[in-house]
């Protein structure tokens, strides 16, 4: 009897020991720190719109990557700050990222101008940064650890297509207008040198200052300098009124090719309320219904269901697939190296060409794309108040790159709307 | 490098129109701040606020303009239940309250701003309407965008409305009166408060119609009020504090400036703002209390 109440004690130490170990080792590994991810993100302000669309898709890349066990068996956390679009709050965000929320990894905010002021500041301190649709910023920095998710390295990759349809139609001379902002101004100085080098004579050029009311002066004076092809780099509010504007004056019978770099129409919303006005535009976009990435097809069915409870974009063509993919860069670097090491994620990053659902995207020297795959499109039988008409492929026809093509540009302008 | 005449004119023409909806957008301010000596900051973040019940009330069928006089009554009740929380908390208080009193409204701006983001998202917002995205063609090559004539003439309309309104009703010269004499009026036997809370239940229904003229001139986003704090206290203190007529002829007076020097081939745009505000300083330089004030 008593020697087996003594094995039966036995048995029940054994079994708390082995329980207590379990705890042990389960509890060690819950003790970990998450591995830290900070970004200012545009929420409120002229890219909000943008930024917070791309914050759903960056958030289901964290829960994804979680679902899967985390990184280096560490949980992700991000850490997101609201920047306003507001490039004086950039630097103090990710200074507090780093001295305070003492973040691993960073993310850049969506945009050229708060992504341009962090850029010493990475810089000085040796830190990775993943770009984020920004256009440039890296062009004098000269940063070896930044990578970018814009499928566009300069003016030539991004607005070849719009000036080859030009000079099919044998354009001579461009008329240009640019916000006066960082962003533009780069968009619309590399464009300058495009039709420089295509023989085209520049009849009107004007920089317009940001919260501009009105733009029926300026459209008109375009319409007066009669160019051949006009080009437009705006931001989201500028782009409405400016295509408002366009309609109500006119540019100009004479016209054979209106956009390029005009920001905002790749915006369910604004693309919506806009309806027919766009018919004819031919403008920048980076993915549109019909082109072929694997994935890409789930992510945006998943997307779509949580844009419409977040009440943002929601078709979430433009931004957020390649913010997805800007998480999946890092996850696979993450993964390559098995630490978060920034020069060790830097060097792979270089090295390696990462898989994404926007396809697969390697880097040149300076963190651009090295195949650039920016498209351009031009809208077409677009009808008003319609939001389904922007799932199907065929409403914004694909007229660059050659791999990407699914038709030719209708010209002149008039024509292509309908007139 | 000059502008043809042609074109001159219709900068001038399209400045006119900038003109009327910069003194639609500024009239109610010109009764908060210029007659009630009301430090409203918040006005534009009102305006704004007043452009999304627009945007909702033209998605139920509504033309714009007919939602913002439907928004009337219910932000003038708005206005003044905000005027005599306002009173109670810091004008009654004395000295300082025009310095805390900045800081209240620069609180009731936030939190408009920040009501409009958690209801409706950062989303810009646009609506459609018969007369937007449509021009008028008089003659040769000039078109006139619709939508700024039609904002022009409410701005006209709300001029000659709040103008006959403060110099042939009671309550309109007790507001006056307000401005110029609290004590005498209060000697009177009228108190002034009630007649402040008046007026500033009339200045935020002049908002709500500002912000439908608002979303008909372009798209909104709930920042947009800071775009326009700047703009509204300018063309009210260039007018002369309180004057009515004053405000249409400041509104025209940045308009046109605004218009011309966009159009002027030899002047760059990004100037425009500059230019409208040198003129604002030179005006003050020679009239410090405004066009048409006394």
């Amino acid at each position: 009897m008593q020697g087996t109440t003594r094995s039966l004690l036995h048995i029940v130490a054994r079994a708390l020991g082995a329980v207590c170990a379990a705890l042990l080792i389960a509890g060690g590994a819950f003790a970990q720190q998450p591995i830290k991810i900070g970004m200012s993100m545009p929420q409120t302000g002229s890219l909000g719109a943008g930024g917070k669309a791309e914050l759903v898709a960056l958030r289901m890349w964290v829960d994804d990557v979680n679902a899967k066990g985390g990184l280096l068996g560490r949980k992700v956390e991000l850490i997101a700050y609201d920047d306003q679009t507001n490039p004086a709050l950039t630097p103090g965000i990710y200074t507090k990222l780093l001295d305070v929320d003492k973040v691993d990894l960073l993310f850049a905010p969506y945009g050229t101008v708060p992504t341009a002021p962090i850029m010493p500041l990475v810089k000085q301190r040796g830190l990775l940064l993943m770009g984020n649709f920004s256009f440039q910023v890296n062009h004098t920095v000269k940063h070896d650890m930044w990578f970018n998710n814009l499928p566009a390295p300069d003016a030539e990759s991004w607005f070849a297509g719009f000036f080859e349809q030009g000079q099919k139609v044998g354009a001579k001379s461009i008329a240009f207008l640019a916000a006066d902002q960082e962003f533009a101004q780069n968009l619309a100085n590399g464009a300058k040198e495009l039709a420089k080098k295509a023989g085209m004579q520049t009849v009107y050029s004007q920089n317009y200052p940001p919260a501009t009311t009105d733009f029926s002066s300026l459209i008109r004076a375009i319409r007066a300098a009669k160019p051949d092809m006009v080009f437009v780099c705006s931001y989201p509010n500028d782009s409405v009124a400016i295509v408002r504007a366009m309609n109500e004056i006119g540019v100009g019978d004479g016209v054979k090719l209106f956009g390029g770099g005009m920001v905002g129409l790749q915006f369910t919303p604004i693309m919506e309320s806009l309806g027919s006005m766009l018919n004819g535009i031919v403008n920048y976009n980076s993915y549109v219904p019909g082109v072929k990435y694997p994935g890409i097809d789930e992510f945006l069915v998943r997307y779509q269901k949580k844009a419409a409870e977040e009440k943002v974009d929601p078709l979430g063509f433009y931004l957020p697939p390649f913010g997805y993919a800007m998480g999946q860069m890092l996850e696979q670097a993450v993964n390559g190296t098995k630490s978060i090491d920034q020069k060790k994620l830097a060097e792979y990053l270089h090295t390696h060409t990462m898989q994404t659902i926007v396809g697969p995207i390697s880097y040149n020297k300076d963190g651009e794309w090295a195949q650039p795959r920016m498209l351009m499109i031009q809208f077409r039988g677009i009808a008003d108040k319609n939001l389904d008409q922007w799932r199907q492929p065929g409403k914004q026809v694909v007229l660059y790159p050659p791999a990407y093509k699914t038709g030719d540009a209708v010209m002149p302008f008039d024509k292509a709307r309908g007139k | 490098m000059g502008i043809p005449v042609e074109l001159l004119f219709e900068a001038v023409l399209f400045g006119i129109l900038l003109g009327g909806f910069y003194a639609a957008v500024s009239a109610g301010l010109s009764v908060s701040f210029g007659l009630l000596d009301v430090p409203h900051v918040a006005h534009p973040a009102i305006m704004v606020f007043g452009s999304y019940c627009t945007w909702g009330l033209v998605r139920a069928g509504l033309d714009p303009i007919v939602a913002g006089l439907l928004l009337m009554p219910p932000f003038f009740l708005l206005g003044m239940a905000v005027y005599r929380f306002y009173y109670e908390t810091f004008e009654k208080r004395g000295a300082e309250a025009g310095v805390r009193g900045i800081a209240f409204f620069f609180g009731v701006a936030l939190i408009i701003e920040v009501g409009l983001i958690l209801g409706f998202g950062v989303d810009q917002r646009i609506v459609e309407a018969s007369y937007i995205g449509k021009s008028l063609s008089i003659g040769g090559d000039l078109r006139v965008p619709l939508r700024t004539l039609v904002v022009f003439c409410v701005a006209v309309l709300i001029t000659v409305v709040l103008t006959l309104y403060m110099s042939k009703t009671f309550t309109g010269r007790a507001i006056k009166a307000v401005a110029q004499d609290e004590p005498a009026l209060r000697l009177m036997g009228v108190n002034p408060v009630r007649i402040k809370q008046w007026a500033f239940g009339i200045a935020t229904a002049i908002a709500a119609l500002g912000g439908a003229l608002l979303i008909i001139i372009g798209p909104v986003e709930p920042a947009m009020d800071r775009a326009y704090i700047g703009r509204t206290f300018a063309v009210v203190v260039l007018a002369g504090l309180g004057s009515m007529t004053g405000t249409v002829a400041a509104g025209m007076i940045l308009g046109i400036s605004e218009s011309v020097v966009l159009m002027h081939p030899g002047l760059g745009a990004s100037w425009a703002p500059a230019v409208s505000f040198a003129l604002l300083l030179l005006v003050l330089g020679v009239r410090p209390q405004g066009l048409f004030g006394r």
